[in-house]
């Protein structure tokens, strides 16, 4: 498989661009592999690639069972950031932040990262206390955080309702000027090209069904194309990870809802950087096509439907367009929904199960598409090793018993509060 | 928009209730650890049925079950509880 570059790009002006093949392979399953990834999403693909690429395990297999980046690394609002107040949690993401600034390079595929600032507005003095102390938190430990002052906000963002009376008067932000976003499927189909060309076997429409236990532990699974062995097994399908862990018998800390999505027509660039609230559920950004994509709080009640209800994204849009109000000039293009693994403490899980040879990635809350090289390199270090690593640690599955939860917003056990 | 039928104030729209968690997450007075932590923290998630505790918050108030699919979001059941269940 070619490398792409300008070169090439040139070579193929000459020759009617014929030189394209498929960026990846459309096998059949063999009978046997290491390592069985079950989700062929952007998680998903970024293990196997980091298990290839990192730890040398080539005979790896990536079920999906529709096609791939087709459940939520599509569906997401692409915002990329690790502006977290607790240690674990800005620790984890700030190692994936400092993968994302390569990753075009590394993967040879252009995931169109654009650092243009990530902006957490507060509306009050409580809310700039809150700013200053998670500010605080991630400058301890290195992370680019700025407080800025309500003439900084106006003049990075001019179109914000800067009023005394707005219904959501901006009193400053905390800013961290590397987050910005990314191209969503250009991540799955980066990490599935670079996969693919390591050996990986990219397998779609391929449901799992069920798992083959031999004594407790798991050594393959049954899928809709039949069954396949593996070494070891890991569970990546954020959205349905309460689903596929139900078949190997397990009760997650994890409950399913919808969370939407919505993008307007394209317009001429006038949202700079990704705006998001302390005090709001609402994030505002514009895509490299011009339509300014925004997203709001979950539907909170559990749903697998993949579709939301009008009054969530109601709820939304108000807010937005109290913090822009030129954004009622503009008309919807298209609303979606995607099935979100809602956790218990609003952190993600990423480790062992009580199941041998059994692993589980998931509950990514609605944060999970920043995560994807983190969560990746992360998740093959602990299939590779068996054991997690020392960023992935904080986040095992029995934390909830342990007590050592990591809630970043302190709201409890309640996922449909969150 | 799911259309729910109150046990005592008839078919309202959904925007007056409020989801509150499944009937299997409620901690029994005499849970031992293991049990509380279960009910506490864990769901059966079902992409199926499940049972769960609404309230009609923004209507009677009253607390109430129901047994609902959650990819058809059809309803199949729904009970009130607390004293007015009582017979």
């Amino acid at each position: 498989m070619s490398k792409y570059s300008a070169l090439g790009l040139l070579r193929g002006a000459f020759n009617g661009q014929r030189h394209w093949q498929p960026a990846w392979r459309d096998p059949e399953p063999r009978a046997n592999y290491d390592v069985v990834i079950i989700g062929g999403g952007g998680h998903g693909l970024a293990t196997a690639y980091y298990l290839a690429s990192v730890h040398g395990i080539r005979n790896v297999a990536v079920l999906e069972k529709g096609y791939i980046g087709g459940g939520n690394t599509g569906r997401n609002t692409t915002l990329v950031r690790s502006n977290y107040r607790l240690p674990e949690l800005h620790t984890f993401f700030e190692f994936g932040l400092k993968m994302w600034e390569h990753l075009s390079d590394e993967l040879n595929y252009n995931v169109m990262f654009s650092p243009r600032g990530a902006m957490f507005l507060g509306h009050s003095d409580s809310d700039m206390t809150m700013l200053a102390q998670r500010g605080d938190a991630m400058r301890v430990d290195g992370i680019d955080a700025e407080l800025l002052t309500r003439d900084q906000v106006a003049k990075i963002e001019p179109l914000l309702d800067m009023s005394r009376d707005a219904r959501f008067p901006i009193h400053g932000a905390l800013t961290q000027r590397r987050g910005g976003t990314a191209r969503h499927d250009a991540v799955a189909w980066g990490y599935a090209r670079g996969a693919n060309r390591l050996g990986v076997d990219i397998i779609q429409k391929c449901e799992v069904t069920g798992f083959v236990r031999d004594g407790d532990a798991v050594v393959g699974v049954e899928t809709t194309r039949g069954r396949i062995g593996a070494g070891r097994t890991g569970i990546c399908v954020a959205g349905h990870s309460g689903h596929v862990a139900a078949m190997a018998g397990l009760r997650l800390p994890i409950e399913s809802q919808t969370l939407q999505a919505l993008v307007t027509e394209g317009v001429k660039p006038m949202i700079r950087s990704v705006i998001m609230s302390q005090s709001l559920h609402c994030y505002i950004s514009q895509s490299d096509k011009g339509g300014v994509v925004m997203g709001g709080d979950p539907d909170n009640w559990p749903s697998y439907a993949q579709r939301g209800q009008p009054m969530v994204t109601e709820g939304a849009i108000a807010q937005a367009i109290a913090l822009v109000p030129a954004l009622s000039r503009l008309r919807m293009l298209r609303t979606w929904g995607g099935v979100t693994d809602m956790s218990f403490d609003g952190s993600p899980i990423i480790g062992t199960t009580p199941v041998p040879n059994l692993f589980l990635n998931g509950g990514w809350c609605y944060g999970g598409f920043k995560a994807t090289p983190a969560s990746g390199w992360t998740y093959a270090h602990t299939l590779a090793t068996g054991e997690p690593h020392a960023l992935n640690a904080p986040f095992a599955l029995d934390r909830f018993a342990r007590g050592a939860t990591i809630d970043e917003t302190g709201v409890g056990p309640m996922p449909n509060h969150r | 928009m799911l259309l729910i039928t109150c046990p005592h104030c008839g078919p309202r729209a959904q925007t007056e209730f409020v989801y509150e968690r499944t009937v299997d997450a409620i901690v029994q007075p005499d849970a031992d650890p293991t049990e509380a932590v279960a009910a506490l923290f864990t769901r059966t998630n079902p992409r199926g049925l499940d049972e769960e505790l609404w309230r009609h918050t923004y209507g009677c108030r009253a607390w109430l079950t129901m047994t609902r699919h959650r990819v058809s979001h059809e309803i199949t059941a729904i009970r009130a509880i607390g004293p007015e269940a009582l017979p």
